[in-house]
């Protein structure tokens, strides 16, 4: 009897263990994607999320997607990837800089398997690198904020010192000082991308001192919601926030991956897909502003004027002349700051940003 | 600058109140004699249950509620595990820790990006009014009084009242008390439940006031403050106060120095609240006799009745 037992539970398991073998499908392409947060955080990852729907809406019939998300920057996260590259996947989308070094890594594993990394600097011969130009955004809200803050003090909660999220403050500050030279911006380093209570106490502490408008480089919606409840004015992130406050966000910068992802996604089904390195902004629409709300006209007009410009590319948010903090010009007036080296590894703020610059 | 300190030190305030609520349990948990390590899976538990109880309510009082009962209910799968079935009371505590982790993410799922109602400061007619005293005093949210007031009550309960000192013996000798007659197992019960049930309402707290939101994780390791917070509190109440106070202070105050641009690196900044911890609890261990004449001398050790 016991044998008997024994010998359906080994075939039992033998069985299972079998249909777990993932058997490639022979027609639809697996493609992955590596989320930092969850799609729920209505910002930076559901903007990702709202990509990869878009990708199965126009493919899905060649086409089959998957996600993992909250996968933290670290060791964890190659396990993560790797776990996708072993499972047939052949095109991975990683979302975010600190997943560089683990893709690059598990790229070299799996050589026949296609990589897309968002906001990386590193390329190899599956490895792609994506990002697009949130600091156009910036550049807008920036002038917004300068028009509509009676402080002249904007908060900043900022996540890690990285040289997009430096652009991001930069550029804010840049598109502040074409109003107002004095315009002051508060920032406090978060060290995280995703950690409400954390980002509801900074969004607090920066009010307390001053600020009449927040902006976050931070995922979640806490931040806007704790300057709604104190009447403040403040910008959503990554994704429309207009629904967490309704009569306080100004806009958003809405990242618009859908385009870019199906047509990576039809490259690898084409097999036409080459490494690069793809960095679009509003012109190709990959930035998008959420309605310009809670303004009055003559700002809102301004700011549709501004995206105008930024998108047929007839004012570039980086245009000089720019100084840096110690004073030093680094664009000559009339001159617009080079993609490379200055912008895609920028490590200095502008003059005029109160704050010194993490390591 | 009078305006910013009255504002941090109500942020400070808030900051505070989802730790005192987590100590104080733990507290009264410890003081029988029982150490539950699993405060930050029991807090994450109440935030969820609350949470959710909120967006699907609309009724965020009934969520806080029901964030205490989760906890409670918690804490009792501990209390059973430890106290009848006398398993090791630090690895089932890191047990419900990881268990209160997962359970909270998977029945948060659904809730990610939600929103409610929260519960918002008090504000009382004139009393809140008052030039400096009236905001620090009379403007906080509900919890942040209740907290104040359930702590008060476990420190006249403890010291006071017949059996706040029952319990403490049997933190101190569970087997005089049992010898004189005492149900040291259902005191440990009740007392464990009510670490729960307060673990659960700091959770609570996280969600249905300090940010009207549930995120996985969101509890960030406050529950283990906690834990640190008691034994620097030498596990008196009134020094639990004072602890939460330090560090939900210290938290809102390096953001207050970021912000003010304060030369001090912000990264070390990040680590301020927890170096402080560890500071003071060095400090206070240093002196043996003293924590082992305050710590409840039956901490940890499973209680078997001998007749």
């Amino acid at each position: 009897m016991k044998y008997l037992v024994k010998l359906v539970v080994v075939t039992f398991a033998a069985v299972l263990s079998l249909g777990a073998i993932s058997t490639a499908s022979a027609d639809k392409l697996k493609v992955g994607f590596i989320y930092i947060g969850p799609p729920g955080d209505h910002g930076w990852t559901y903007a990702h999320d709202q990509g990869r729907l878009t990708v199965e809406d126009q493919l899905g019939d060649r086409v089959e997607t998957t996600f993992v998300e909250g996968v933290p920057e670290g060791p964890d996260a190659e396990r993560a990837i790797a776990k996708l590259a072993e499972t047939g996947h052949k095109l991975i989308f990683t979302t975010s800089f600190g997943y560089m070094e683990p893709t690059l890594k598990v790229a070299k594993r799996f050589p026949d398997v296609k990589f897309e990394h968002a906001t990386g600097y590193k390329q190899a011969d599956n490895v792609a690198t994506y990002s697009a130009r949130f600091y156009e955004g910036r550049y807008v809200q920036g002038q917004i904020a300068a028009k509509i803050s009676k402080s002249g003090i904007i908060g900043y909660i900022a996540s890690f010192p990285i040289p997009e999220v430096v652009r991001g403050i930069n550029a804010f500050m840049l598109g502040a000082q074409s109003i107002n030279s004095d315009m002051k911006v508060k920032v406090v380093w978060a060290y995280t991308w995703f950690d409400p209570p954390k980002e509801a106490d900074a969004a607090k502490v920066l009010m307390d001192q001053g600020a009449d408008i927040i902006t976050q480089h931070t995922d979640s919606t806490a931040a806007i919601q704790a300057a709604a409840d104190r009447g403040i004015k403040a910008f959503g992130q990554a994704s429309d926030m207009i629904h967490f406050a309704p009569k306080t966000q100004l806009t958003a910068i809405i990242d618009e991956w859908g385009p870019y992802y199906v047509a990576r996604t039809q490259a690898v089904l084409d097999g036409t897909w080459t490494s690069g390195d793809t960095w679009h902004g509003m012109g190709p629409g990959m930035v998008v502003m959420a309605p310009f709300t809670n303004m009055p006209e003559s700002v809102r007009q301004m700011a549709i004027e501004t995206t105008a410009a930024l998108t047929s590319g007839k004012l570039h948010a980086f245009t000089g002349p720019i100084y840096n903090q110690a004073g030093e010009l680094v664009v000559e007036a009339g001159e617009v700051a080079p993609d490379f080296p200055m912008l895609a590894t920028m490590n200095f703020y502008v003059q005029g940003v109160d704050d010194k610059l993490p390591e | 600058m009078p305006d910013l300190i009255i504002a941090s030190v109500m942020t400070m305030m808030t900051a505070a109140t989802p730790l005192m609520f987590a100590a104080t349990g733990e507290l009264v948990c410890e003081r029988s004699g029982v150490l539950n390590l699993g405060v930050e899976g029991m807090m994450l538990i109440g935030a969820v249950f609350g949470f959710a109880t909120a967006a699907v309510t609309g009724n965020a009082p009934l969520g806080l509620l029901m964030a205490g009962v989760a906890g409670l209910l918690a804490s009792l799968i501990f209390a059973a595990l430890t106290l009848s079935l006398l398993s090791n009371q630090v690895a089932t505590g890191l047990a419900l820790t990881i268990f209160g982790t997962g359970l909270s993410a998977l029945v948060g799922f659904d809730y990610v990006g939600e929103t409610i109602e929260r519960i918002t400061a008090i504000h009382l007619p004139v009393l809140s009014d008052l030039p400096v005293v009236g905001r620090l005093l009379f403007g906080h949210d509900p919890l942040v009084y209740l907290s104040l007031g359930l702590l008060a009550g476990v420190t006249w309960f403890l010291s006071h009242s017949r059996w706040g000192m029952i319990l403490r013996a049997v933190g101190d000798s569970d087997v005089s008390a049992h010898a004189i007659g005492y149900p040291v197992v259902l005191i440990r019960y009740a007392a464990v439940a009510f670490g729960g049930m307060m673990a659960g309402l700091g959770g609570g707290y996280l969600s249905l006031v300090y940010t009207p939101l549930w995120a996985e994780n969101m509890a960030a390791g406050r529950g283990w403050i906690a834990l640190a917070l008691v034994v620097f509190a030498n596990w008196r109440p009134e020094r639990v106060l004072f602890g939460a106070i330090l560090f939900g202070g210290i938290t809102i105050l390096q953001l207050n120095a970021q912000a003010a641009g304060v030369g001090i690196p912000a990264a070390f900044m990040s680590m301020l609240p927890y170096i402080a911890t560890i500071v003071v609890l060095v400090l206070i261990s240093r002196d043996a006799i003293k924590i082992r004449l305050n710590a409840p001398a039956c901490l940890g050790r499973p209680f078997r009745a001998e007749r």
